[in-house]
């Protein structure tokens, strides 16, 4: 086992007993974002990295998380360092200012090693909209990381970085950490400030964690809480994140979600996250069947939604103030222009969506009967919270799948988020955890709570987790 | 036509002079160096955010109290989506079905004295969009055009009246006064000028009777009460023989050219935008504690139209010297404190008339000047008990302007006391022996002669002789009165 192979808890602990520095760790992941075996990243910040590193080792005294790398997603703004997500129409762009979760992470002691790749705007769930490259699952090459994070997802189960940063929209990180067999969480929205997140759809949009393992995702989720005076739906965190302990699950009331167990799921998936299920009953919890009637119409609800808001946040990239622009005669041709050269296809797609979604006359057809069917959803899941504790289900109704193969089909490629997207729509935390394995691919497991209840979720996933005991060293890595 | 009346509504754009914009900490200006007050929020970087500022709630709530408006338990913002390079996200952020201030309404006074009501349908809270120059600006030869985003995100709130004016004249009172209004809450420096206000106006015909509305124009962004005025008369003007050769007004917007006093058309609103209006996901609702409404109720100032009633009914004023007096916050306090110490119409008078008239070469405001309001009552005293002569007292004022000293020391240093009555009836005596023709004529019941006395008096007595005081005596002396 090299260092790389440690969790972020691990890393911290030997920094703290004085049997690595910084720079050592850093280093060590710099070598591996080097080779970057998964394409990973879209930039790497070696000499800031390093810089930081000894700025950390030269301290009197080592800050919380210790001055180990951190992976960030390409949608996060971090100055001076290329920030595009994922897009050509961001090529090159740097930043004047850096997001606040990042800063609070930095401030903390992590240090940023560089961007990853992600799908384009973070619209995609494979990473195969990302405008440079795919990125590839360190479980079979030949395959999707998911997405929108895969860059993120990747880089920490390829041990390039012992934990990183996504952003969730509708499964944007469940999803990915389920295909790649590590553990990530999208927490309560308004828990993580969107201050720097560069939008998809704002009402929605939320920052969470990679990592190895529920307790470091803990440690870096606890970080970065809290309200933001740049961001107004950001909240006053009513208690800190804990680093979770629990070794059992007596009391805990599991919902099994029915309408996600059925059809469209894959009986891998299926039986994995089962297998789970009756581990978590042995831990001391009761499953108890659920039905969210509504939850299927999620998908629906969110495509209306999603688009309708990334067709105004989008619209600022115009080419006029910063990024890559085209040259026009009148101002029509420059919008357009530049705007449909620099945009992908799925962006295209998803502006277009939502702009017809907003237009007057089927404003309330659309965006109206989606914001209702929402607020129903809503209220399902505090009903469904009256009577458990936590909500169980898959968090993709399928493994990783072939690289290329729903390109073409964008409704099988938004089947992908089925799962995730519910919780999204209620705003609420959720995380996936690796529970097993279907044909030699990790399965996720996705446990979702009432707002604010990251702490017990945390405490539940960390429990089985232990029991679960899921290797999440993909076969074949290199050392 | 004479039985087309007109309806017009306005729609009024109110720069708060608050310390920074409306979504970020920048400070709003005017005419600083182009693009020196931005910031990645208001330039529309990827990732920011806006966040309220709670100044700018502030002031429109204190307007729409002023307003006599509903105010919104909860309002809410919208996102309202238009491609132009002045507007950097592509939306602005404003309100749409909850606007933070709703129904009120608006009392003017005409200059007859009668009231002017009009019904406000809201007053909400957006941001400004950034200046574009069109031509290249200062960037020489260049022919395209440059943005300024110094102006872009500047706290707005419009105020939209119901269609309840009824002439240009009317129009003009209303935002006149509303102006006036504004002023006294501090809120805003409402210059039309430099666009801290803006008006437009909503015009149309009907025959009177008719409760249905013809179809309107919009005539925009009049840059002083004057043109709006001109300009809705002219399009007033236009829409009548419009529709008196028989023909129909179109809907769109249009703009007064001052030069030639024509109206123009500016765009058709059949190509008008959707706006895609939809609610702000990055914002929280405003929900302004009803505790601190009510307080920003009771801190509310005398405004000048209950003022102006009051300066009239219990002060003795004119609506003419009401008007004027009201005319700026500062005036008032600089009024009333005069009006406290001597007779409240007779500060009116000076403090509106000589007073305004002497600074006008410096270009000072009153409570700029040496005088204070305290030297107004007390020269205003003065001449009650008749101490000074009112050419006197000019020179008096003259002598407060120049020097701050008070009126009683002017007096005495510059021998400007009324004469004593017995020097005056010598000179006067003096006068009328030196100019036996102009006594004769006088004698001859010719009365215009007596300002050559008077003017012959004033001359020898340095102007200290009260002009009554003078006629008085010559009369005696030529016509034994």
């Amino acid at each position: 086992m090299g260092l790389r192979d440690l969790s972020a808890t691990e890393q911290i602990a030997e920094l703290a007993a004085g049997r690595v520095s910084s720079l050592e760790l850093v280093d060590a992941h710099l070598d591996a974002i080097a080779r970057d075996d998964v394409e990973a990243f879209l930039a790497v910040d070696a000499e800031g990295a390093r810089a930081r590193a000894r700025e950390i080792d030269a301290l009197p005294e080592r800050p919380p998380l210790g001055g180990i790398p951190l992976g960030v997603k390409d949608a996060l703004s971090t100055r001076d360092i290329v920030t595009t997500s994922g897009s050509k129409m961001l090529e090159g762009f740097r930043p004047l200012y850096t997001a606040t979760c990042v800063a609070r992470l930095e401030q903390a002691g992590a240090v940023v090693v560089g961007k990853t790749n992600m799908d384009e705007f973070a619209m995609g769930s494979s990473t195969e909209n990302s405008a440079y490259k795919n990125t590839l699952n360190p479980w079979d090459h030949d395959r999707v990381p998911g997405g929108s994070s895969g860059g993120s997802a990747a880089a920490v189960s390829a041990r390039e970085v012992p934990w990183s940063l996504g952003s969730d929209t509708g499964g944007s990180i469940r999803q990915p950490a389920a295909l790649c067999g590590i553990v990530g969480m999208k927490p309560t929205y308004g828990a993580v400030s969107r201050y720097g997140l560069i939008a998809f759809a704002s009402s929605l949009d939320q920052v969470g964690p990679f990592a190895r393992t529920v307790a470091d995702a803990a440690l870096l989720l606890k970080h970065m809480v809290g309200h933001d005076p740049m961001d107004s739906t950001s909240l006053e965190w009513p208690a800190p994140i804990d680093v979770p302990m629990a070794t059992d699950l007596a009391g805990l009331r599991i919902g099994v979600v029915e309408e996600l167990m059925g059809e469209g799921i894959d009986p891998g998936v299926k039986a994995a996250v089962e297998a789970s299920l009756g581990k978590a009953e042995a831990l001391g919890a009761t499953i108890i069947p659920v039905n969210l009637p509504t939850a299927l119409s999620g998908l629906a609800t969110y495509y209306v939604l999603a688009p309708a808001e990334c067709s105004a946040n989008l619209s600022r990239f115009d080419g006029i103030r910063y990024g890559p622009s085209a040259e026009a005669d009148n101002l029509l041709d420059q919008y357009e222009v530049t705007r449909g050269r620099l945009f992908g296809p799925e962006v295209k797609r998803r502006i277009m969506l939502g702009t017809f979604a907003l237009a007057s006359g089927y404003y309330d057809q659309y965006y109206g009967r989606a914001q209702r069917v929402r607020t129903l959803i809503v209220r399902e899941f505090a009903q469904a919270f009256e009577g458990v504790d936590v909500l169980a289900s898959p968090t993709s109704p399928t493994v990783a799948f072939p690289i290329g193969d729903r390109t073409a089909d964008p409704y099988a490629m938004y089947l992908a988020d089925v799962c995730t997207i519910p919780a999204s729509l209620a705003g609420l935390p959720a995380i996936s955890i690796p529970c097993g394995l279907s044909d030699g691919l990790p399965v996720g497991l996705q446990l979702a709570g009432p707002a604010f209840s990251e702490n017990r979720l945390l405490d539940a996933a960390h429990a089985l987790e232990q029991a679960i005991a899921f290797d999440t060293r993909p076969p074949g890595l290199a050392t | 036509m004479s039985d087309l009346e007109p309806v017009i509504g306005v729609e009024i754009h109110v720069q708060l002079s608050t310390r920074t914009k409306m979504f970020c900490g920048c400070a709003p200006s005017f005419g600083d160096a182009p693009n020196t007050h931005t910031c990645p929020v208001c330039l529309a970087h990827p990732g920011v955010l806006p966040v309220v500022n709670g100044e700018a709630v502030r002031r429109a709530l204190i307007i729409g109290l002023a307003l006599g408006c509903e105010i919104a338990p909860r309002s809410i913002f919208h996102r309202k989506n238009y491609f132009y390079p002045d507007l950097p996200k592509a939306y602005q952020i404003s309100q749409f079905d909850i606007p933070i201030c709703g129904r009120g309404e608006f009392t003017a006074i005409r200059e007859d004295g009668s009231e002017l009501t009009v019904g406000i349908t809201r007053a909400h809270l957006e941001e400004d969009a950034a200046k574009l120059t069109h031509g290249g600006g200062r960037r020489a030869g260049a022919d395209g055009s440059v943005v300024d985003f110094n102006r872009g995100g500047t706290p707005l709130v419009e105020i939209v009246t119901e269609p309840d004016l009824r002439s240009a004249a009317d129009t003009a009172t209303f935002l006149r006064q509303l102006r006036q209004t504004l002023l006294f809450l501090g809120v805003s420096d409402c210059s039309m000028e430099e666009g801290s206000m803006r008006a437009d106006a909503n015009v149309s015909v009907r025959p009177v009777g008719s409760q249905t509305l013809g179809v309107k124009t919009e005539l925009k962004n009049m840059n002083s009460f004057r043109f709006l005025e001109r300009g809705v008369e002219a399009e007033i003007a236009r829409q009548r023989e419009i529709i008196a050769s028989g023909g129909h007004v179109q809907q769109e917007t249009v703009h007064y050219e001052p030069d030639t006093g024509h109206i123009t058309s500016l765009r058709s609103k059949e190509e008008s935008h959707d706006y895609r209006y939809f609610p702000e996901p990055d914002l929280v609702p405003v929900a302004p504690d009803p505790a601190w409404v009510e307080q920003l109720r009771t801190e509310q100032p005398e405004l000048p139209i209950p003022l102006r009633r009051r300066l009239v009914d219990e002060m003795g004023l004119t609506q003419e010297d009401a008007e004027v007096i009201t005319g700026s916050p500062e005036l008032v306090a600089y009024f009333m404190e005069a009006a406290g110490l001597a007779d409240p119409k007779s500060c009116a008078n000076w403090i509106r008339g000589e007073l305004r008239a002497q600074l006008r070469e410096t270009g000072q405001e009153p409570w700029e000047s040496n005088v204070t309001p305290a030297h107004v009552a007390a020269l205003v005293g003065l001449l009650a008990e008749g101490t000074v002569s009112v050419p006197a007292a000019k020179e008096v004022l003259a002598g407060v302007i120049e020097t701050g000293d008070d009126p009683a020391t002017v007096i005495e240093a510059r021998g400007l006391g009324q004469m004593d009555a017995g020097d005056l009836s010598a000179i006067i005596a003096e006068i009328v022996n030196a100019n036996p023709d102009q006594a004769q004529q006088l004698r001859d019941g010719k009365d215009k002669v007596m300002g050559f006395f008077v003017g012959q008096a004033m001359k020898r007595t340095g102007g200290r002789a009260e002009p009554q005081a003078v006629q008085a005596l010559v009369r005696a002396a030529v016509l034994g009165e």
